[in-house]
């Protein structure tokens, strides 16, 4: 589902990440691990189509990444990619609703509110859909994101440290829902962390 | 949710913001249309008094002065000239002359100016009697529609005129009441705020009066009749010397003295008791103010004439196309001032919306990366932000456009009470659709470096920045 070959990349010219050689299959999940500054975001936005590689490949189901334009690699990650930050941002002069509809949308997809419903009560925030994001807590915008992450099936989920900022109970909370969900539509989830809470969660582990 | 929606939330989400932008706007946009406004009712009018006069005829002073005195009534007039003087032109054989309207002015009444004048007044302006009469014997007065409302004439009502143009009570022509014995239709144009009278009733007023005071249609010394015919007769040779077309002068001239022996032949008349209008011909020895001319057609003796009676007569010929258009250029100069302002404004308030779109957009970066993340492309990062420049743009002048429409309704109330013309904030020019064209070029400049920014988010960068 998700492969890489001898992935590199560099910001300067004399520093060069090279990454390890990793195939997911569909609907696993799997734990990137790797303390600060070990090159852990920049995979993953490597994985995302947000960078692009100085060589190697990635290849998402039966597409490799490189070989998308800039507009169609937009789109396809919109729709078979979904992403949950560190920090939650939203659009923030729209709803967590609107919010959620736009994520369809600039997907290429059409607004769905009975889903956007449906998911939301599933993540026990069905009742903010009305309210602008910074009126949720950290804990309720942090399960908004994963909503997003998830509104359009995506078959690959990645998360960016979805759980550093987060206390214990909110954090166990976020990591279970992210695997509850995952598993629900038959994603595979790549969690990338330095939380050492997670460690002992998954048994399948990469490490930089 | 549309492109649109999202941009308007975008923009509503930071109301202090647009709010401020959006006065600016609306208040360059506001200004342009409310010069645009003035600038074309004011024409309109001065457009609606020229009906169709070709040439003025008056006591020499500023040809500009004699226009608005004579044509416009918002000016003093420049002072009289004999009726033997412009013989030639009143009479109704005169070829070359379709209609000459004689006007007697300098007596008022409550501010509203007494007009003496002759019946075919009212078909210059296309002036239509409403109730009663138009006027047919002397002291009779046909009021125009402002006039009569604003002072509450009514047919049957009399008054007593003041000499000059401005109330006084110490100035009171006593004894001679005017009766009015009709009122007009509006027109829309200066004859509105007339008292009209026969030109005869303004000599009565003078004559009986005695005033003190040298009024601006001055009695004629008995005295002067005698000289008169030679005097005239000189005038005539003089021009007949210097104009091109001798051969039309000479018609001229020659109508001219047969009108005077007719007058000769007749027996003296006392019109102040004779209350049967009579010719204005036969009183070669009054004064008159003005005299409006309009032309049968154009050829070389029209185009002569203002020339001729300028350089070779004691009076002077003003042509109030050629006048207005001086007029408006010395307006323009404010008019510019006023325009370069409003420019400036909008400048500064297209200035306003790239600061607020380009400190909103450091503000929004993570967002922008964020759209990209969920699918956006570039291009529609880019067409988001210039959207809410257009919409800042159509908010601004459509608010503007309120501002200056509702200003121009609010404020004609005193444009009447300053220029006595009406104005209205209800009608809307072709030139306000340009100006929204304008409005939506200033958003559009505004928006394009933003969005271009926007446009170019660096995903990752910003992203990892978090």
């Amino acid at each position: 589902m998700l492969t890489t070959k001898q992935l590199q990349f560099s910001y300067t010219r004399n520093q060069v990440m090279n990454f390890p050689d990793f195939n997911l299959q569909k609907g696993e999940h799997w734990l990137l691990l790797g303390q600060s500054g070990s090159g852990k975001t920049t995979l993953l936005h490597l994985l995302g189509g947000l960078l692009s590689p100085t060589s190697g490949s990635i290849q998402i189901g039966n597409t490799e990444l490189g070989q998308l334009r800039a507009s169609a690699l937009d789109q396809f990650r919109g729709k078979n990619i979904g992403i949950v930050f560190q920090k939650s941002h939203f659009v923030r002069a729209l709803t967590i609703g609107e919010n959620l509809a736009l994520a369809q949308q600039l997907a290429g997809l059409k607004p769905n509110r009975e889903r956007i419903i449906e998911l939301l009560e599933r993540l026990n925030i069905g009742d903010k859909l009305r309210l602008k994001p910074d009126r949720l807590s950290i804990g309720e915008q942090q399960r908004a994101a994963i909503a997003r992450a998830l509104i359009n099936q995506a078959p690959i989920i990645l998360a960016d440290e979805p759980t550093s900022a987060l206390d214990d109970h909110n954090a166990t909370e976020v990591i279970n829902l992210l695997e509850e969900q995952a598993k629900a539509q038959g994603s595979t989830l790549l969690v990338v962390t330095h939380d050492k809470r997670l460690k002992d969660r998954f048994p399948n582990q990469i490490a930089l | 949710m549309t492109l649109l929606n999202l941009s308007w939330k975008n923009l509503s989400n930071k109301p202090l913001t647009m709010l401020l932008s959006l006065v600016l706007f609306a208040l360059g946009v506001g200004l342009i249309s409310f010069l645009l406004l003035v600038n074309h009712q004011i024409s309109e009018k001065f457009e609606k008094n020229l009906a169709g006069i070709d040439l003025v005829i008056g006591a020499k002073g500023s040809p500009l002065q004699l226009i608005l005195s004579s044509m416009y009534h918002i000016d003093a007039p420049t002072g009289n000239i004999p009726i033997k003087g412009v013989m030639p032109y009143l009479n109704p054989k005169n070829p070359f002359i379709k209609a000459a309207i004689p006007l007697s002015l300098g007596d008022s009444y409550r501010g509203y100016r007494i007009v003496g004048t002759t019946a075919n007044f009212l078909e210059l302006y296309e002036a239509k009697v409403r109730t009663g009469r138009s006027f047919k014997a002397v002291m009779e007065v046909l009021a125009g529609a402002t006039a009569a409302q604003e002072l509450g004439l009514k047919v049957g009502s009399t008054f007593q005129s003041s000499h000059g143009l401005i109330e006084d009570e110490n100035l009171v022509h006593e004894g001679h009441a005017f009766k009015v014995v009709g009122i007009m239709k509006p027109t829309g144009a200066s004859i509105d705020q007339l008292l009209l009278t026969p030109a005869q009733s303004i000599w009565e007023v003078h004559e009986h009066a005695g005033m003190g005071a040298a009024p601006a249609v001055e009695e004629t010394e008995e005295a002067e009749h005698e000289h008169s015919d030679e005097e005239h007769a000189a005038e005539d040779s003089i021009a007949e010397n210097h104009a091109e077309n001798t051969e039309q002068v000479n018609q001229i001239a020659l109508t001219n003295q047969e009108e005077d022996h007719q007058n000769d032949d007749e027996a003296p008349h006392d019109h102040a008791e004779e209350h049967r209008l009579k010719s204005i011909l036969e009183y070669p020895d009054k004064e008159i103010t003005a005299l409006l001319l309009q032309f049968n057609g154009h050829n070389i003796t029209t185009l002569n004439l203002q020339r001729m009676i300028n350089q070779n007569t004691s009076m002077q010929a003003a042509t109030p196309a050629i006048e207005i258009t001086r007029l408006y250029s010395l307006m323009g100069v404010g008019q510019d001032a006023l325009r370069w302002l409003a420019f400036i404004i909008m400048g500064v308030s297209g200035l306003s919306i790239f600061i607020s779109l380009f400190s909103s957009l450091r503000d929004r970066r993570y967002e922008l990366a964020l759209m990209r993340t969920m699918g956006a492309s570039p291009g529609k990062l880019f067409a988001m932000i210039i959207m809410e420049g257009l919409l800042l743009a159509v908010f601004g002048y459509i608010i503007g456009l309120l501002i200056s429409h509702g200003g121009m309704e609010l404020l004609a109330g005193e444009m009447k009470a300053a220029y006595r013309y009406t104005f209205t904030g209800r009608t809307f020019l072709v030139e306000e659709g340009y100006l929204l064209l304008g409005a939506l070029a200033v958003g559009f400049v505004a928006a394009v470096i933003p969005a271009i920014q926007a446009r170019n988010t660096d995903i990752s960068e910003t992203l990892a920045e978090g």
